[in-house]
């Protein structure tokens, strides 16, 4: 191991880290916010946007996240939209990741017994105030493992964002070994790197499944 | 006589073309314990479901003190808030505390403060002999400890009427009795209340009336001591008889 090397290197690793997490937290933000949206149409059942929103979850689900990629790096140009190739990773991010997200909220909703719903409303509480108040909790505390789960994914996806030129940790390892031959140097920090991102994540997750099963409704 | 507190006319509920309930009509006046038995699939639990519009109904009307329930009409919430509910499966929210499963309802429905619903729970709690549950967790609870949750639940929302659900059926055979006993402490306040039970010799002690329902139709209307000890019709023999085990036994040899 050729230590310094890597010394030297580390900096440039560390810039691309932080492109890495930038462009991966704010496509699954995004991710987040499409599976919200998406959930809110199934769960109110809004014609047509219904069936929009199907064949969106099994275009996303069923298509490489590289080709889908592809799509709006090269094909929104053609159309007159022009972005940073960033943009474009973080909107391929937020596609894949939409239809994750609303399959994992999906699986919480599902689990939540519809004799719950009933429970509820005998008492009184309008179809809104079960919802916040009995209904979604739960279902968040039964989705949070799900979610995490594509929190990881996702990042770990954000690895074929080289393809479209963007100076990721997997950019700048290809990079460097095609520039110096140190493959082992690379490949051992770029095996580093991923896991300094996504261990504390995992951790996070596991801290917030217990935490998120009790719930109160404060006032 | 009064004014009932629950009105049911002509009653009629289909399930995907199947009539389950066929024109029942049914009174229920304040103060009054009806208890409705019957064969499983004869319609009791949905009967007390239509009460709560959780099922719509395809035909007749019912009344809570003169006030039509519709499902799906503005003033339900409102209107269920006098309906009590008592589900076979409890039914309490896991994520929250048994205080807190009994102050959502009074606090967000009805908007009363904090403090005076947490006295009445405690007080409530108390008299169910739950006190030292309060800060618990549903799952922390046995089962006839989350039933007598439900039902003191029900109880803070000062429902006019209360409607029990087969509520001991999932039960081990020994909790049966300390949430019966609640239900019987109930009666003997002058609650009024619609009870499903398979519990026959509870349905005996806390009934005013016995009501047998059968196909979905109401085949029996009567008081306790004559349904139990002398039944006319046909069916409550054969009903009560379906409780009664006897061994025959060969003679010896």
């Amino acid at each position: 191991m050729n230590w310094s090397y890597i010394q030297k290197v580390l900096p440039l690793y560390e810039k691309a880290a932080l492109l890495t997490v930038r462009i991966g937290l704010l496509g699954i933000l995004f991710a987040v916010l499409v599976g919200l949206l998406c959930s809110a149409v199934r769960q109110l059942k809004i014609p047509v946007l219904r069936s929009v929103v199907s064949a969106y979850i099994e275009l996303s689900r069923n298509t490489p996240l590289l080709i889908q990629l592809f799509f709006i790096y090269y094909g929104l140009p053609k159309i007159g939209i022009r972005t940073s190739a960033e943009a474009c990773g973080i909107a391929g991010l937020a596609f894949l990741g939409g239809s994750y997200m609303a399959e994992a909220f999906r699986s919480g909703l599902e689990a939540v017994g519809k004799i719950q719903h009933e429970s509820a409303v005998s008492l009184g509480l309008t179809g809104l105030q079960a919802f916040r108040y009995v209904i979604l909790p739960q279902a968040f505390a039964i989705s949070i493992p799900g979610i995490m789960a594509n929190v990881i994914f996702l990042l770990k996806e954000t690895s074929v964002f080289s393809a479209i030129s963007l100076m990721d940790l997997m950019f700048t390892a290809k990079d460097q070994i095609g520039l110096y031959y140190n493959t082992t140097e690379c490949l051992a920090l770029l095996v580093a790197f991923y896991l300094v991102i996504l261990l504390p994540v995992s951790l996070l997750g596991s801290l917030l499944e217990r935490r998120a099963r009790h719930a109160e409704f404060g006032g | 006589m009064a004014e009932p507190v629950l009105t049911i006319e002509h009653l009629t509920k289909e399930y995907d073309g199947q009539t389950v309930l066929k024109d029942v009509s049914l009174q229920v006046h304040e103060g009054e314990v009806i208890v409705i038995v019957g064969p499983s699939g004869s319609g009791k639990s949905t009967l007390l479901r239509c009460i709560n519009a959780l099922e719509d109904i395809q035909g007749g009307e019912i009344r809570l003190r003169g006030q039509k329930i519709t499902a799906g009409a503005k003033n339900l919430p409102q209107i269920r808030q006098k309906i009590g509910m008592v589900f076979q499966s409890y039914e309490l929210f896991p994520h929250l505390t048994v205080m807190n499963n009994i102050l959502l309802a009074p606090m967000k429905a009805q908007k009363r403060a904090k403090e005076e619903v947490q006295a009445e729970a405690m007080a409530l709690l108390t008299r169910v002999g739950l006190a030292d549950k309060a800060d618990s967790l549903p799952r922390q609870l046995s089962g006839g400890q989350k039933q007598r949750v439900a039902i003191v639940r029900a109880l803070c929302m000062h429902p006019e009427i209360l409607l029990f659900d087969e509520v001991t059926a999932a039960l081990d055979p020994e909790m049966v009795r300390e949430v019966l006993e609640v239900i019987l402490q109930l009666a003997e306040n002058k609650r009024t209340m619609l009870i499903v039970t398979h519990e026959m010799p509870f349905a005996r002690a806390v009934a005013d009336r016995i009501i047998l329902l059968d196909d979905g139709r109401i085949q029996d209307d009567t008081d306790p001591e004559e349904f139990f000890e002398s039944p006319k019709t046909e069916l409550a023999k054969r009903f009560l008889q379906s409780f009664e085990y006897t061994r025959t036994r060969k003679s010896d040899d």
